[in-house]
């Protein structure tokens, strides 16, 4: 910006203006920019290596039905930042206690095993399914009432902290629940099995999982929050809870609906995990719940669709990574981005839909 | 509980004006005294040390926390960078180099890079200074909550490099940046001028030292936190649009904070790395920054007394009272656990417990008091009406 050694006195301004220019096109397209560079860089050395993208293809498929879970965890986030502005911090432990609960229930309570019938383990995938997003949604309406409502008016540190505090609480009962080391758990559903191959894409049982359980979910969440009484009532006071409250709204019992709603989508994000990786231990909430934190400030905090499509693409950053340069440096990775987003496009792809941003 | 607290007033009031000095002569002198009375190589004797470093890196963090305002839970990279700089300058991890500074006889013959300790604690001030700046830039333009995430972020990609820093070449094949998880051991023990080196077999010069180090840091604490720059870090705040109104330069005060933190953490770290002597990628963990936290936490935010009442306490909770006084608590209850597996929910716990209860901390600071409690306990049909 300051470099300009130009004599003619329109040169500052002319400079002025580029570097305006500049900064305006970072602004709406850096992200963009910087999300294409690990495709961009992979796809051309698929392309020199092996004369098509059926490897890249593959890690974006992959990283697809991946980012079906963390997408489901991610509107939790979205949902509740867009309605209290605060950071639950402890989602990620609550989605961590749903893969818990759902792998315990069809082994414990339902004793299914890898012996079952494919008609008795699609069943009690069900019902795991509902036992866990009831479980989790319960506990994350419990953690807003404990945590978060008594410090409502406190400035916004306080409910943070309470949030990182009711975050260790969850790892740690994880922990007395499975042990410290990673548990494995019934591969059910012969997640890694391949039901077909498209355009030299291999489809595996997980990924038809994720997507069967996911998109419906989000589907039907969408649709309440658009159209129903209480999705309206949510979303009126996330504008304005002030206005919301004068207008007749019950401001705490929608607080408490938001809370329960997230924790549906992190019971249900929590079973696929389970399914998919096939181990689960205690200390899975805090990486996915960063992940999905990541998705929900990149797609725009307290946007839906954002949360929904941040979470896709991050499950993509996260399996590109995985596969090309190492998963050991996937945390450092995904964390980059973080700080690329909140560097250049605070306000995320899609824009923010929350107060302070408006 | 209100009882209580009017007589912690009247308390106040009958306490003459050089009351709170005289209590802290009182207090140093008794802490210069304490190591002559235990064992030198004893458990309590490692617990008085490890109270005194964490008060270092309680009262870096509350300058950015507390003073600042500024949530800040990627402290433990502060603690890594400033264990990293000991490991890098004083111990034998590059063997291949030969630097020798100001140390004595023995270490002189030693392969390594062996810098004074002195000299160390320097560089790891500088080094972690200029990286809470860096980490600081990012978060200038972003909100409270947001400035929380970028922050763990930036801890966690730190830790990320200390554990897979051993394959990351630099400066030539044999200077690899971390030793990963095996650590780097052992590190120079202290060697001050006009001392002996010191060793593990008598803690008392590592407690001085610490106890130094802990009192400048504390007195550099007090003196900027009534300076002109500690009250634009309050005002920042309390409201940073205010603040900025008044002319308080936010870019760079927030900068300052970061940096001044960073420093304390960094000495802190180049402290715990010789007398742990190991640095080691498994030390610099999450819930390291949420033990310090919880530290000031329970001390009280913005309470420089509070923060050395809460490291004193979490400290001998977390190296005494867990693993050697209550380890086996559940146990008696028919529960198959230990209390050294649970320590983080215990943090949890009292950070919770303490934001709902008492979020002033023990030793309260006047004015972050009257911040915290603003708005609490206000009738339910008020709430929302006033910002959420």
């Amino acid at each position: 910006m300051e470099a300009n050694t130009g004599t003619s006195p329109d040169a500052p301004a002319l400079a002025r203006n580029t570097a305006d220019r500049v900064r305006g096109f970072l602004n709406s397209y850096g992200l963009i920019l910087v999300l294409l560079v690990l495709p961009v860089v992979y796809g051309i050395q698929d392309l020199k290596n092996d004369g098509n993208l059926a490897h890249l293809a593959q890690n974006l498929f992959a990283g697809l039905s991946n980012g079906t879970i963390i997408a489901l965890i991610a509107i939790g986030y979205t949902l509740v930042y867009g309605i209290i502005e605060l950071i639950n911090f402890a989602h990620g432990d609550v989605f961590m206690i749903g893969s818990f609960t759902a792998s315990q229930f069809w082994s414990g309570a339902l004793g299914i095993g890898l012996a079952t019938s494919t008609f008795g383990i699609a069943g009690g995938i069900l019902a795991s399914l509902i036992v866990a997003m009831l479980v989790c949604g319960v506990l994350n309406v419990l953690i807003e009432k404990v945590a978060y409502k008594p410090l409502r008016n406190a400035p916004k540190l306080a409910p943070l902290i309470t949030a990182v505090g009711m975050s260790f609480i969850l790892q740690n009962v994880g922990l007395l629940w499975i042990g410290g080391s990673p548990a494995s758990v019934d591969d059910l559903i012969h997640a890694q099995q391949e039901v077909t191959t498209i355009l030299g894409v291999h489809v595996q049982r997980a990924d038809l999982l994720a997507f069967a359980v996911t998109i419906p979910l989000v589907i039907a969440m969408i649709t309440f929050i658009t159209t129903t009484r209480l999705g309206k009532a949510m979303r009126a006071t996330a504008q304005d809870p002030e206005a919301a409250r004068l207008m007749g709204i019950n401001v705490d019992t929608t607080i408490s609906a938001t809370f329960f709603i997230g924790g549906l989508m992190a019971g249900a994000a929590g079973l696929v995990y389970a399914l998919y990786e096939t181990t689960i231990w205690y200390f899975q909430g805090f990486q996915g719940g960063l992940l999905a934190f990541t998705a929900a400030v990149m797609g725009g905090i307290g946007n839906l669709r954002g949360a929904v499509i941040g979470g896709l693409i991050i499950g993509c950053i996260q399996q590109i990574s995985d596969n090309r340069i190492d998963p050991a440096w996937t945390p450092a990775v995904v964390f980059l981005y973080l700080i690329l987003i909140m560097v250049f496009r605070p306000q995320g792809l899609f824009g923010e839909e929350t107060r302070e941003a408006g | 509980m209100n009882a209580l607290r009017t007589m912690a007033d009247d308390f106040r009031a009958r306490v003459p004006p050089w009351g709170g000095k005289a209590l802290a002569a009182a207090l140093i002198v008794f802490a210069i005294l304490l190591p002559f009375s235990i064992n030198q190589a004893g458990t309590l004797m490692n617990n008085c040390v490890l109270s005194m470093a964490f008060i270092v890196m309680g009262l870096g963090l509350n300058t950015v926390v507390g003073f600042a305002g500024l949530l800040d839970l990627g402290y433990v990279a502060f603690f890594a960078l400033g264990a990293y700089t000991a490991g890098w300058f004083s111990s034998g991890f590059y063997a291949d180099a030969n630097v020798h500074v100001g140390v004595s006889k023995y270490l002189n013959a030693l392969p390594g890079v062996h810098l004074n300790w002195l000299i160390v604690v320097v560089i790891a001030a500088i080094i972690c200074a200029i990286a809470g700046i860096l980490i600081g830039l990012p978060t200038l333009r972003l909100r409270g909550d947001y400035i929380a995430i970028v922050t763990l972020a930036f801890g966690e990609i730190v830790r990320v490099f200390a554990i897979n820093g051993d394959a990351i070449h630099l400066f030539g094949k044999n200077y690899p940046l971390t030793a990963g998880r095996q650590g780097i051991t052992p590190v120079d023990q202290l060697d001050l001028p006009f001392l002996e080196p010191f060793n593990q077999l008598n803690l008392r010069p590592w407690y001085w030292t610490a106890l130094v180090l802990m009192l400048i840091v504390l007195l550099m604490n007090i003196r900027i936190r009534d300076s002109r720059l500690g009250r634009a870090w309050i005002a920042i705040r309390e409201d940073e649009v205010a603040a900025a109104s008044m002319g308080v330069p936010l870019v760079k005060t927030k900068l300052q904070s970061y940096a001044t933190g960073a420093a304390f953490g960094g000495m802190s770290g180049a402290f715990l790395a010789a007398y742990l002597n190991t640095v080691n990628a498994d030390q610099f963990q999450f819930g390291f920054s949420i033990y310090i936290l919880a530290i000031i936490i329970l001390g009280g935010l913005g309470s420089i007394w509070g923060v050395v009442a809460g490291a004193i306490a979490l400290t001998f909770i977390n190296y005494y009272f867990i693993p050697e006084v209550f380890n086996d608590l559940p146990s008696k209850f028919g529960l198959n656990f230990n209390l050294v597996d649970i320590n983080y929910l215990i943090y949890g716990f009292l950070l919770l417990m303490m934001m709902v209860l008492r979020p002033e901390g023990l030793i309260p600071e006047r004015r972050r008091k009257l911040e915290l409690t603003e708005g609490i306990g206000v009738e339910d049909s008020q709430l929302g009406t006033q910002g959420l």
